[in-house]
């Protein structure tokens, strides 16, 4: 049942792909991408990614379809038509894929338990991490602990990004906020809905965030989740509220603070004698310091997720709605 | 039967991975190149996810009198791949704004200078 499932799903999202080459509406191309991104998601979790797939639901579906809608707010949502002949592009991709195709037929078959994928450090994660960190989650074990300088590199990559797109676009200045009010105000029915879903999607990111050691869930999902819960609120009561509810001068120290927790687990480790980012240090028991370990840098990551992702929002709608007022 | 079952997963990312190829380079506009390349980042997802599929195994959350998981290392990998993955696009779509305000367009033929075309 289960490959019927991933059969079916795969081919549906195999030709959402497919229609979104000849679209030529972008805002119909978002909204099918959104759609693409929800489709991956169920695969994922047919396929036993559930912290993927949660992962996926929030930020492919939620805030990268919003990021592009309030692109096309300023760049239009049509796309012209190509002089360009597309038959050059369709045979390099025809050769590439046969080229690939070819490849896969020397990959080892599909869900196989005798793969070289689970040979090497797999086992070890599954059969140690839930004695040695004492976590049933093994996906946060590896995030968190056993590959937790990877994860730091991450959440430093994330905020690049955020200085990155804050040095491209500024958020709006203090003598803009006399703009005439956004927001969807004549839809009374959206206003009393949102303020009745917004704290239980926080309550909700509260818990993703600090029940994921348990279950799925953890500082990369509820940051993304908490900062969509600020951006239907910011959808639905207008910009200058949000703004005042959260300010982006807040958000910036938010940002580096959630990094600045993280590494400082790392040198703290260290100054109790262990190497960087070992928790075993930070308490008598190692297992308990596996636990203090890990809460504090998922905590660390949530709170940088969180405000990159509601500053780089707000960036780009402070831009489209300074062109709405123009 | 079983060859097609075996491979399908794959079969379907290099199809979508050639999707979001071709959308890269034969889109006209810079808004879908960028909607391409999330395409074929996803195909990238997707190969690593079924890699660590195994059959009858369950998500790699410890539960009493299971003994197959799946391999949680591909899901951390990915997981944290997808946050990065938005960041970097919204750098990509900041440049297009930016693009569109220095240009006047965001299409690759109506750039006037053919130096400035990307």
């Amino acid at each position: 049942m289960a490959v019927l499932i991933d059969l079916v799903l795969l081919s549906m999202l195999a030709l959402t792909a497919l229609r979104i080459i000849f679209l030529k509406d972008l805002f119909a191309v978002v909204m099918l991408f959104g759609i693409y991104s929800f489709l991956s998601a169920l695969i994922f979790i047919n396929l036993d990614a559930v912290d993927v797939a949660f992962t996926e639901a929030a930020v492919g579906a939620g805030i990268s379809t919003v990021l592009m809608l309030s692109t096309l707010a300023l760049t239009g949502r049509k796309e012209k038509e190509s002089k360009h002949s597309s038959i050059l592009p369709f045979l390099v991709v025809t050769v590439t894929g046969a080229a690939l195709i070819y490849g896969t037929i020397d990959m080892p078959p599909f869900g196989d338990a005798n793969n070289p994928i689970h040979q090497h450090v797999a086992p070890r994660y599954i059969e140690q991490s839930p004695v040695e960190v004492g976590l049933p989650n093994m996906v946060t074990s590896v995030l968190a602990s056993y590959r937790g300088f990877d994860t730091l590199g991450e959440t430093v990559v994330v905020f690049a990004a955020m200085i990155g797109v804050l040095t491209l676009l500024s958020v709006r200045r203090k003598e803009d906020d006399e703009a005439p009010d956004s927001g969807l105000k004549s839809h009374r029915v959206l206003h009393v809905v949102a303020k009745i879903i917004i704290p239980f999607v926080i309550l909700f990111a509260l818990y993703v965030q600090f029940h994921g050691d348990y279950g799925p869930g953890g500082g990369f999902q509820a940051g993304v989740i908490a900062a969509a819960a600020i951006i239907l609120y910011a959808l639905v009561f207008g910009l200058p509220m949000a703004l005042r509810v959260i300010s982006p001068k807040f958000l910036q120290i938010l940002a580096p603070l959630g990094v600045l927790l993280y590494a400082s687990v790392g040198i703290y480790s260290m100054f109790m004698g262990g190497n960087f980012l070992d928790y075993n240090k930070l308490a008598h028991d190692p297992v308990h310091g596996q636990h203090y370990g890990i809460i504090i840098i998922e905590l660390g990551v949530g709170i940088t997720v969180f405000a990159v992702m509601l500053s780089i929002f707000y960036a780009f709608a402070s831009q489209a709605e300074r062109r709405n007022v123009s | 039967m079983s060859f097609i079952l075996d491979y399908y997963n794959y079969w379907v990312v290099v199809f979508l991975m050639m999707t979001g190829f071709y959308i890269v380079i034969s889109a006209n506009n810079l808004v879908k190149k960028i909607a391409g390349l999330n395409i074929f980042q996803t195909s990238v997802f997707m190969l690593y996810i079924s890699m660590g599929k195994v059959t009858g195994g369950t998500a790699p959350i410890v539960v009493e009198g299971v003994e197959l998981y799946s391999n949680p290392l591909p899901h951390v990998l990915i997981l944290t791949a997808i946050v990065v993955g938005v960041a970097t696009t919204s750098v990509g779509l900041a440049l297009i704004i930016r693009i569109k305000r220095a240009y006047g367009t965001v299409e690759e033929n109506e750039f006037k200078n053919s130096d400035d075309a990307i």
